[in-house]
């Protein structure tokens, strides 16, 4: 049995999966049966000073795909609107009877040392294992100076962090927002103002849809709407993304990452860990199936790691960071061909017409009297996959690779008028 | 001795009949609907599409329902096949779209269910928006369509589109030919036929006439001589004999006939026996068996000649024939009336198999004989040609013959549906009817119509 037991930037918990701050982790009642699920760790919903802030009805809106619920989901709510006393003594109560597991309490207070300086011996107090500064949230809170607002100036970053290291001796992750051209500006803040991990994505800003009675973008509160931050299965690609660039640059290799964007299965779950998180964090897919999903997470990931002989997280944190390379290091001389399994084959004709209308023609219809054949012409095809993409059937199309012929990259490629030229 | 076989009305209660001759398979509500249309892959070239005889596109129509876009999945359907309603009801899907469909090949009788979402799609139509089309401008063209069925309908339909007259003559005092009383009353519930002839009447320009016989209260010459074209429609009004002795007493009646009564009456009215025979291998015998089953028949059993891959009725049509309590009895051939003091009392069969060369062998040593009260006779329907008869209207293999235009031997005299060759099925008879009036329009626009010899006009 491979060992799930994390430790994140000081902070144990027996498995990665933790909950992300946000409606799942907002009161004891939620976290305590979150914990008797079986999760590792919460994110406890973010903190602010009293007077707590007010919630609009209708908070949601959804992005739905083909049938599929929740591909994408996008909410306008603030950080918790219960009295700070409140949280903190749940807070207390959960950690006392839940030793074992981590609790990290999510803070945004405004952007003054006094605030910070305040709140955190409150927090200490309490048992928890870590705070997570919240520079994320994309709306709301922003225009309070507060949350994206902050988490968009890497100074104001470092200034908080520092703040924050300065007046709790309890570990700092910083929650980053994805609200930003490039991630690693605002992480090298965090190092330089002393964090002991941070943690991304929060959510993006977002219009999740216009209702077209109504006329107004949704969700609609009274007649109206705003953006939002989205989140769930859509948004992995872009957390991947921002995670692996962290987990590359050399400056910052050795800032743990807590995952979190999109993570809906034990699969996810390894790809965040190989992209070079140690923690994972989640809320959507909770939010979507109840915390009973992290059974599977957890067993899921357990018996992939046995198949591998990874024997606990720290074998794939960042395991495929070495190959996360740019574009200029691919190798040009690499080919991959198309091949359609004709007997899984259901004459769909998918590929055919992807192909032919989108790509490169390389897919041809044939027929044999009744019967429809589609085949690959290897000289037109230029292995994109596209159509294995398009393809309703499993393995029924597969990218052959192709036998190569040394390397070639961009960098020495006679097409690039800025070749290296050694 | 009771002299009079034991036939009666009324063998069920009035809620027991309305729950028998209720919609057969019931309407997809609106999740249903979405969740079949997404499981659609929207193919390319789609197989289903091809295996439809009115070339519905049943990709583009799904993908509309998926998208909420309604009416544009109405009029998909409809600008390939105005009876798409009647279609969605009566199909046999599993022969046709269905069958094609690439998700069999996924698991094998999962198909995309076609049939319901054209039914969805259609109902939501008539619920909501009327007739979808208008008419072109007027031609000043008039053209008499004889037969009131699919193909008629269809044919009046794409020629009042096109901006011509119709007038639609049939023998039935109601339009809707089979569908009104044909077909099974449980496939075509809550008065679908006459609501869908309305619907389809109410794009203009279609007068219909019923009761007038063509050939009998009017030639075809005399139609020819009158309007710009005819097209014949009259699909096959006669059906097949037994060959026996005793066809005319009491009791032993055709299927089609039994049929009609039980769709033009009110069902407690209908007499029906308690021991059934039906004899044949089609839908109408299993439509004749399973309708005497639900009037509340006690014992129907359906007899026919050879084995039961050879019978025409489908595999669905087979087990819904099982389903509903009717026997099947398999390689037996009719061969006496069983009658005493007139009155009919059973039917005898020879037993047979297929012999060497493949056909069917019948040993009239060895027979089982069946009491009834009532044989159904369903061997076939056929095509009478007495409109026919004394015009130059060629007729072969007892059917109208036809060229790929629709053309009859006789000028200007069109002909489609189930009284020319090809499959009779309702969706044949659709396709027949609107690709013979763009026929006809296209003679007629290109001036070479007969009868009046109406100038040609550019309308
Ligand atoms: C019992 C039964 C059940 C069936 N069930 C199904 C089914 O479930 N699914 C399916 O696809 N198909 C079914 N069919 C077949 C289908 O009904 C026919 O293929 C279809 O109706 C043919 O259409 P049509 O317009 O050619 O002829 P019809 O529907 O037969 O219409 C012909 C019309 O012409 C009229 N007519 C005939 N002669 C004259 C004349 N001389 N003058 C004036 N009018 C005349 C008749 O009154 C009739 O209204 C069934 C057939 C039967 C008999
Ligand atoms: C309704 C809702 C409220 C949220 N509130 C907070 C919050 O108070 N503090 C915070 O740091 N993140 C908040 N988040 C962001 C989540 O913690 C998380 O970063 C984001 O949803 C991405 O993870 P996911 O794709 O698993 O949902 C919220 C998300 C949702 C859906
Ligand atoms: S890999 Fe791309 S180019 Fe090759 S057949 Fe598929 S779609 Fe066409
Ligand atoms: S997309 Fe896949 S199943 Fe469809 S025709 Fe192409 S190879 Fe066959
Ligand atoms: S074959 Fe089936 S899946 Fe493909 S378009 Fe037709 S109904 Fe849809």
């Amino acid at each position: 049995m491979a060992d799930l037991r994390t430790v994140f930037a000081g902070i144990s918990s027996p498995n990665p999966f933790w909950l992300a701050s946000a409606p799942p982790t907002d009161k004891e009642y939620n976290v305590r049966r979150a914990f008797q699920a079986g999760w590792g760790g919460v994110v406890w919903k973010t903190l602010g000073e009293d007077p707590p802030v007010v919630n609009v009805s209708s908070r949601y809106g959804a992005l739905a795909y083909e049938g599929r619920r929740m591909a994408g989901l996008n909410n306008i709510e603030l950080i918790s609107d219960r009295p700070l006393a409140t949280n903190i003594a749940e807070i207390k109560s959960v950690k006392r009877d839940f030793p074992d597991r981590a609790l990290v309490v999510s803070l945004m207070v405004p952007c003054r040392e006094d605030s910070w300086k305040s709140i955190l011996p409150i927090v200490e107090e309490t048992g928890a294992d870590g705070i997570e500064l919240n520079f994320g949230c994309p709306h709301g809170m922003s225009e309070r100076n507060m949350g994206a607002a902050v988490g968009q100036v890497p100074e104001y970053v470092e200034m908080v962090t520092r703040w924050c290291k300065q007046y709790t001796r309890m570990p700092v992750i910083v929650k980053l927002t994805p609200n930003i051209t490039n991630i690693l500006a605002p992480a090298r803040a965090a190092l330089a103002g002393g964090a002991d991990a941070v943690s991304l994505i929060n959510t993006i800003q977002s219009v999740i849809g216009v209702d077209l009675d109504a006329m107004a973008p949704m969700p609609v509160v009274g007649g109206q709407g705003t953006h939002g931050g989205y989140c769930g299965p859509a948004v992995k690609p872009i957390a991947l993304r921002m995670i692996g660039d962290i987990a590359r640059d050399p400056e910052l290799s050795a800032l743990p990452i807590s995952g979190i964007g999109g993570i809906s299965n034990w699969r996810d779950a390894a790809e965040f860990l190989a992209m070079g998180s140690t923690t994972l964090q989640v809320c959507t897919a909770a939010m979507h199936y109840g915390f009973r999903i992290v059974e599977d997470m957890i067993d899921g990931l357990s018996s992939w790691m046995d198949g591998k002989n990874y024997a606990g997280i720290g074998d794939v944190t960042g395991r495929a960071i070495p190959r996360y390379v740019h574009w200029n290091d691919l190798n040009l001389k690499f080919r991959t061909l198309a091949r359609i399994d004709q007997d899984a084959c259901i004459k769909c004709g998918l590929c055919h017409i992807a192909c032919e209308d989108t790509s490169h023609q390389a897919i041809a219809r044939l027929r044999d009297g009744e019967a429809r054949r589609y085949e690959v012409i290897d000289e037109e095809c230029v292995g994109c996959n596209l159509c294995a993409h398009v393809c309703p059937v499993d393995g029924c199309i597969t990218m052959e690779p192709q036998p190569v012929d040394g390397v070639q990259t961009w960098r020495d490629h006679p097409n690039n008028p800025s070749r290296v030229t050694a | 001795m009771n002299a009079t076989p034991d036939i009666a009305c009324g063998r069920l209660s009035a809620l027991e009949l309305s729950q028998n001759f209720a919609d057969a398979h019931p309407a997809l509500t609106a999740p249903q609907a979405a969740l079949e249309a997404d499981r659609c892959l929207y193919c390319f070239d789609a197989p289903c599409m091809e295996a439809c005889p009115t070339s519905i596109d049943i990709p583009k129509f799904i993908k509309a329902i998926a998208t909420g876009n309604l009416a544009g999945s109405a009029r998909t359907i409809l600008e390939s096949n105005i009876l798409g309603g009647s279609c969605a009801r009566v199909c046999p899907t599993e022969i046709l779209c269905e069958q094609a469909c690439v998700h069999n090949s996924l698991e094998a009788g999962k198909p995309v269910r076609i049939g319901a979402l054209q039914r969805f799609a259609t109902d939501w139509q008539m619920d909501h928006g009327g007739q979808p089309f208008t008419r072109a401008p007027l031609t000043g063209r008039r053209v008499a369509v004889v037969g009131a069925g699919p193909a008629g309908l269809a044919c009046a339909h794409r020629l009042a589109m096109h901006g011509h007259d119709v007038v639609l003559f049939d023998r039935h005092a109601q339009p809707g030919g089979l569908n009104s009383y044909g077909v099974a009353a449980y496939k075509l519930a809550d008065d679908f036929a006459q609501r869908e002839v309305a619907f389809l009447m109410e794009i203009g320009g279609i007068a219909f006439q019923g009761g007038v016989t063509v050939g009998r209260d009017v030639t075809v010459s005399a139609l020819g001589a009158e309007y710009d074209a005819v097209f014949l429609a009259t699909g096959l009004a006669g059906v097949r004999a037994l060959g026996l002795a005793g066809e005319t007493l009491d009791g032993v009646m055709d299927a089609v006939s039994f049929i009609e009564t039980v769709r033009s009456n009110d069902k407690k009215d209908v007499p029906v026996g308690r021991r059934v025979v039906v004899i044949g291998g089609g839908n109408t015998a299993v439509d004749a068996a399973v309708q005497a089953r639900r009037l509340g028949a006690d014992e129907v059993t359906l007899v026919y000649r050879r084995g039961g891959e050879h019978m025409s009725a489908t595999s669905v049509e087979r087990e819904w024939a099982q389903t509903n309590g009717v026997t099947v009895r398999l390689w037996a051939a009719p061969q006496r009336l069983l009658a005493e003091d007139g009155a009919l009392t059973g039917i005898a069969f020879a037993r047979g198999r297929a012999g060497a060369d493949g056909r069917v062998v019948y040993d009239p040593e060895d027979s089982f004989t069946l009491a009834a009260d009532m044989v159904l006779k369903a061997i076939g329907q056929v095509f009478l040609p007495a409109h026919a008869e004394g015009e130059h209207i060629a007729v072969e293999g007892g059917r109208i013959v036809v060229d790929g235009q629709y053309r009859t031997s006789m000028p200007g005299v069109y002909a489609g549906g189930d009284c020319i060759v090809g499959e009779d099925l309702t969706v044949a008879a659709v396709r027949d009817g609107r690709d013979a009036a763009e026929a006809i329009d296209k003679a007629l626009r290109a001036g070479d119509g007969p009868g009046r010899g109406v100038e040609q006009e550019n309308g």
